[in-house]
């Protein structure tokens, strides 16, 4: 059996989630295929639309997610449902309990993987290595189960498949699973398309020199191509922009069609969270930047400048 | 308190890749510790300087190049070292199963592992390390203070950060915020040569050939277009959207 687990943000599904369907789908080849939901029970209705068979965790102890208490209420699912295979999103918290799972059900991990394919106890799966500078083949040779991470962003969303049936499960949480206590939490401030699932990102450096420079440019241009805004290390580091923007190593990795870089050098830690996307456009004022190795178009030039003439020219091209 | 700090050795950040008929070809590369991995060794160093009576140990699996970057850490201010030496490449999940037994033989309060390793792009160790364990655990932690019995951190999340108090002993990943690491002074570099590094063989910890294997390694590439548009702000502007419409397609 192949399990599935989500988390539900805001009470819905994320994208993620109905692309680890299709993961899901691709491995059981007709088999069967089940979810866990963690979050309310209404996200457990949606995730019926896609898979037959749903396990809904909605206990107040996984709300905020914590590592452990994920983890245990995941073996416990994944015992109830006969699961050896366990699939879950690449984000932060996937790869917080991933691990841990794996260490649980004495499974290989498979992280952060781009196609995978086989059967239970012989699965190849593709993911990149050396700061995203390498695509390697890993197979898994050993282990009780598999746990999969999948990165976000790479499989598309499956299609619907309703009918399915919800299971309640009251995960068995003790004093272990919950010890370690959540303080102050802040989110990202919403209403611009989500970086991680934006078709455009605009992506902002050092070179805007001051954090109202950088919103006065890059807001107007992601507004008008309805496009999700990155950040560098070096802009968040001077907090200029919240972390939750930030791509490459450490930050989101992202893939859209189109990616923006503004005023950014292009070290190697931020082009691992962004060298996949299909074109890169870059304005920098040093011709010599890193950054112009890896773009489709370049413009030598100041973003002060040249970034507000491309976002009027933007707005004209799409008012046309 | 005793605070164990995991290393890798990896190749530098700036070391162009290659990849031969066997995988990536690391030959004449040159290797330093893996950047998240310093941030540990900087936090252990601190809490030392903040007056807790700490000692710090550098723990390794790899290698024996990594010696280079254990003598680093030593260096840095790690007390000691202990060096499992293989050639193995070993996953993370098998490879904190033999670095969890050295942890608990030592009896740490405390084990700093990098958040994300540069070499192989895993977040898994600490995680996993925690779990075979039976600690709790921060990851991509920002920031980190001691209190009584209990660590205080903050860390990033999917969607922000949050801060976590956990009961020590207890497993952090670290990553660039947290600190900004010091470099080693010369004096320190020789001194490091003279501190304990114990070698361990990998034999001795029953870890087996591991769960995973690489069976491929290729370097990506992409063909990129390298066009450049010139002319003042408003030219270039309204050629780059004509490229973007016409050629390219994504608008
Ligand atoms: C372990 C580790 C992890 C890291 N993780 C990340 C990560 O996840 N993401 C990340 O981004 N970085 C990361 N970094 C940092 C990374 O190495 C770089 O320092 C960072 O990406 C630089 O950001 P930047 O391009 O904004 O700034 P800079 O490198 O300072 O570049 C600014 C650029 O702006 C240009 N410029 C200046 N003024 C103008 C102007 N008026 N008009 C046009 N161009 C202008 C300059 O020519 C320059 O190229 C990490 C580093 C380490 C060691
Ligand atoms: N055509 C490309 N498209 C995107 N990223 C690239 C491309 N070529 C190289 N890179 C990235 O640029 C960085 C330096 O590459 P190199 O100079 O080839 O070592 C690495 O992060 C590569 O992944």
């Amino acid at each position: 059996m192949i399990l599935l687990v989500t988390t539900a943000p805001g009470g819905n599904l994320p994208k993620s989630a109905r692309e680890l369907v299709t993961v899901a789908r691709q491995l059981a080849g007709g088999g069967p295929v089940a979810a866990a939901v963690i979050g309310p029970e209404s996200a457990a209705s949606q995730m019926a639309e896609y898979v037959p068979q749903v396990y809904s965790l909605s206990a107040a102890e996984l709300e905020p997610a914590r590592a452990e208490a994920v983890t245990a209420a995941v073996q416990q699912v994944a015992a109830q449902a006969g699961a050896t295979t366990v699939l879950m999103a690449a984000n932060r918290l996937g790869q917080s309990v991933a691990p841990r799972v794996a260490v649980r059900l004495n499974a290989a991990l498979l992280e952060d993987v781009i196609k995978v394919s086989g059967t239970a106890g012989a699965y190849e799966a593709v993911r990149y290595s050396y700061l995203s500078r390498v695509t390697e083949t890993v197979r898994t040779v050993g282990g009780d189960a598999t746990v999969i991470t999948v990165k976000p962003n790479v499989f598309p969303v499956a299609d619907a498949q309703p009918g399915g049936s919800v299971t309640s499960v009251a995960p068995q949480l003790d004093a272990t699973a919950t010890r370690v206590q959540v303080g102050q939490r802040s989110a990202a401030t919403g209403g611009r398309v989500k970086l991680e699932e934006a078709g455009v990102v605009v992506g902002g450096g050092r070179g805007f020199g001051s954090a109202e420079a950088f919103a006065q440019v890059v807001e107007p241009m992601a507004d008008a191509l309805n496009a999700g805004v990155a950040s560098t290390r070096a802009v968040v580091d001077a907090g200029w922009r919240p972390y939750a923007e930030q791509v490459g190593q450490t930050g989101k990795s992202v893939a859209p069609e189109l990616y923006i870089a503004l005023g950014i050098s292009g070290a190697v830690q931020h082009l691992s969270g962004m060298n996949r996307s299909k074109v890169i456009v870059a304005i920098n004022k040093d011709a010599d930047a890193p950054i112009f190795r890896i773009v489709d178009y370049g413009v030598v030039g100041d973003v002060n400048q040249v970034g507000p003439a491309l976002t009027e020219a933007i707005k004209a091209a799409k008012g046309s | 308190m005793k605070l164990i700090t995991v290393l890798k050795q990896v190749p530098d950040a700036e070391a162009r890749i290659r990849a031969g008929s066997g995988g990536v070809d690391l030959d004449g590369v040159t290797f330093v510790i893996d950047g998240m991995d310093e941030y540990g060794v900087e936090e252990a160093i601190r809490l030392r300087e903040a007056g807790n009576d700490v000692e710090i140990v550098a723990l390794a699996l790899g290698p024996a190049r990594y010696e280079e970057a254990i003598r680093t850490a030593l260096a840095l201010g790690a007390d000691r070292a202990i060096h499992v030496e293989t050639d193995t490449d070993l996953d993370p999940i098998s490879q904190a199963r033999v670095l969890a037994q050295v942890v608990q033989h030592e009896g740490a309060d405390m084990v700093l592992v990098g958040g994300k390793q540069a070499d192989w792009d895993s977040a898994a160790l600490g995680p996993a390390l925690a779990e075979v364990l039976g600690w709790p655990h921060s990851d991509w932690t920002t920031k980190l203070e001691l209190a009584g019995a209990n660590v205080t951190v903050e860390h990033d999340t999917d969607d922000g950060h949050e801060s976590l108090t956990m009961p020590l002993p207890a497993v952090i990943t670290t990553q660039q915020g947290l600190n900004e690491p010091r470099y080693p002074t010369l004096p320190n570099i020789m001194k490091a040569k003279r501190k304990e590094l114990a070698k361990r063989s990998l034999d001795e910890f029953g870890a087996g050939s591991g769960l995973t294997q690489i069976v491929d390694q290729q370097i990506q590439t992409r063909e990129r277009l390298g066009k450049m548009v010139e002319g003042d702000p408003a030219t270039a502007a309204a050629e780059l959207v004509r490229l973007l419409q016409n050629e390219a397609k994504v608008l």
